[in-house]
């Protein structure tokens, strides 16, 4: 196990310096779907941490992702704030949001929180919206940097491979056994002295520190930033559908899903641009009848197939 | 051996659930070193009572204090901090878990705490104590019923508990299990625990509870030694009355 551990870690890294040169071998469309699907390792990975061991199914990307952007851009449009302090401040405000999310919702168990997630993600963005027609006058707010898409792609790649550390450090630790635990049982949890509320918030709180991360660093992508585009369900679903088709009981089970989905997603945007909707329901829907574990899962079965015949 | 002090103490405890009264007004005492038999028909709310003395269930009013500390109100990983550990009616095991983590579970955020190497040797030992030592490679799902009760059991001591709360722990053995495992709580009796035991099994009932409580209908209907209480008419008619 220790042992294999190691192996993970190992593995990761070779994936990362991998990846780290991917800018300097391609660019244009290539590189924009190499930004895209480096910002849903992160953000899927940030979404496992928490989702994986809890199953507890979060739709609170978007409103994550967009707290990063928005404040963003309306630091720097409005206030004249650098990029960089944005940046810093935007993760904190969504750590103290997922604290406040968390303690409210993660008593309630299952449909209750995803519901909630997802309403949470809609208020915020009629909140912003409506803060910003009626009191800030509906300028658009621009976020000008000189980030090419080859920066904006490797400080993701950052991201997701401290995402995954501190991943596999929670693994490794009481909280991450504990984690375990709660996932199997919540009730033989509580019964055995782990604080499940506690715990649970903790790592809510990491992933929405993460999303948030990525949804600010990756708002120079846009340039010209509105709320109603940031705090987007639609990414939360895309997050969720990705992280359940690689399977969520590897951390590194996102990486195997979110690729050939974004390949996927691109043919099917550019093929039939007004029947997206339609077909991330289908893709949704698919993957959780027919991989209910994942391609992770999927390939462990086989294997075990394989071992036993 | 029930000449200890008190160590806890359940005062007038209530418990509603809607218009019914599962455990009403009932007081009692538990000294340490002794096995305390809680017993009586089914539905007569020992599960109940187990419920709220590990937190599951807040009480409706009443106390329940463990060597002067309130329980009652308190978490139910709080109330394992504090002390008191338990295994459940029906079995709860950890599937997904190796044996050896299902019993770390137990030490890693229990009473008193171990993690890492001494938190797996403990394991293996008591893994070894309730004679799972040949299946400790196996998966949880390979175990049959009783060694799953085993298990559970090896958790719950795990966080080595000052109260350890057992419930129907016996229940569906065959008649060799059944041997086994009252030899193996009563070498849990010799070494000093301090147990709460719901049984149906008068044999174990007799040979292993130092005193037994015994409620019908929520409330305390008798309270002695068992040849007593299993002597006493109302509590006879309370059982007969339920068959
Ligand atoms: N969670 C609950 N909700 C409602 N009623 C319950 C609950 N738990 C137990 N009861 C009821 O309380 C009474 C006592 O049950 P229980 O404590 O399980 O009895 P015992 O363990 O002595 O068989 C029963 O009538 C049972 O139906
Ligand atoms: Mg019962």
């Amino acid at each position: 196990m220790t042992a294999k551990g190691w192996k993970d870690l190992v593995l990761i890294g070779v994936l990362v310096l991998a990846a780290a040169f991917v800018p300097l071998v391609t660019d244009g469309y290539w590189l924009s779907i190499a930004v895209t699907a480096m910002m849903y390792i992160a953000l899927t990975t940030a979404w496992t941490l928490f989702s994986g061991p809890t199953h507890y199914i979060s739709l609170a990307t978007g409103a994550f992702f967009g707290v990063g952007g928005y404040l963003v851009a309306t630091g720097m449009s409005d206030h004249d704030l650098p990029f960089w302090l944005m940046a810093a401040i935007a993760p904190v405000v969504s750590v103290v949001l997922a604290a406040l999310i968390g303690a409210a919702t993660l008593r309630l168990s299952g449909i209750y929180f995803v519901i909630f997630t997802l309403g949470l993600a809609e208020m915020i963005r009629g909140l912003v919206s409506w803060v910003q027609n009626n009191f800030l006058g509906s300028r658009g707010l621009y976020v000008l940097t000189d980030f090419t898409e080859a920066h904006i792609y490797w400080m993701l790649l950052a991201i997701a491979a401290t995402v995954y550390v501190i991943g596999w450090l929670i693994d490794r630790s009481r909280l991450g056994f504990a984690m375990k635990i709660i996932g199997n049982d919540e009730g033989v949890a509580k019964h055995l002295g782990i604080d499940t509320a506690r715990a649970k918030v903790l790592l809510f709180m990491v992933t929405g520190f993460f999303s948030t991360l990525v949804g600010a660093i990756v708002a120079p992508r846009y340039s010209y930033i509105e709320p109603n585009q940031v705090f987007s369900p639609e990414l939360s679903f895309m997050v969720v559908i990705m992280a359940l088709l690689g399977g969520t009981q590897k951390l590194w089970g996102p990486i195997i899903g979110v690729i050939p989905f974004i390949l996927i997603w691109e043919t099917i945007t550019a093929s039939f641009p007004n029947a997206t909707t339609l077909y991330l329901g289908l893709c949704f829907l698919a993957i959780v009848y027919f991989l209910p574990n994942g391609v992770v899962g999927l390939v462990q079965k086989i294997i075990a197939k394989g071992r036993s015949a | 051996m029930s000449t200890g002090r008190s160590i806890l103490t359940v005062d007038r405890l209530t418990k509603r659930f809607g218009g019914l009264v599962a455990v009403n007004d009932l007081s009692f005492e538990v000294r340490e070193h002794e096995v305390m038999g809680l017993i009586g028909p089914n539905g007569s709310g020992k599960t109940t009572t187990m419920n709220l003395i590990s937190g599951a269930f807040a009480p409706t009013s009443g106390t329940i204090h463990l060597e002067g500390r309130r329980l009652s109100g308190l978490g139910a990983h709080e109330v394992t901090r504090a002390g008191v550990s338990r295994t459940f009616q029906l079995v709860r095991v950890l599937p997904g878990l190796s044996l050896i983590d299902n019993v770390i579970a137990g030490a890693a955020f229990g009473h008193k705490r171990r993690w890492g190497g001494p938190a797996k040797e403990q394991a293996v030992r008591l893994l070894q104590r309730v004679g799972l030592g040949a299946q400790i490679g196996l998966p949880v799902s390979a175990l049959t019923y009783i060694d799953q009760k085993r298990l559970e059991l090896a958790r719950a001591l795990a966080g080595e508990p000052e109260v350890l709360l057992l419930d129907e722990w016996l229940a569906g053995l065959n008649p060799t299990e059944l041997q086994e495992g009252i030899a193996l709580i009563s070498d849990l009796r010799r070494e000093g625990r301090t147990i709460i035991l719901v049984e149906h099994v008068m044999d174990a009932i007799r040979s292993l509870c130092d005193r037994c409580v015994v409620m019908n209908s929520g409330a305390k209907i008798a309270e002695g030694t068992p040849q007593a209480v299993l002597s006493d008419p109302e509590v006879i008619r309370a059982y007969l009355g339920d068959e």
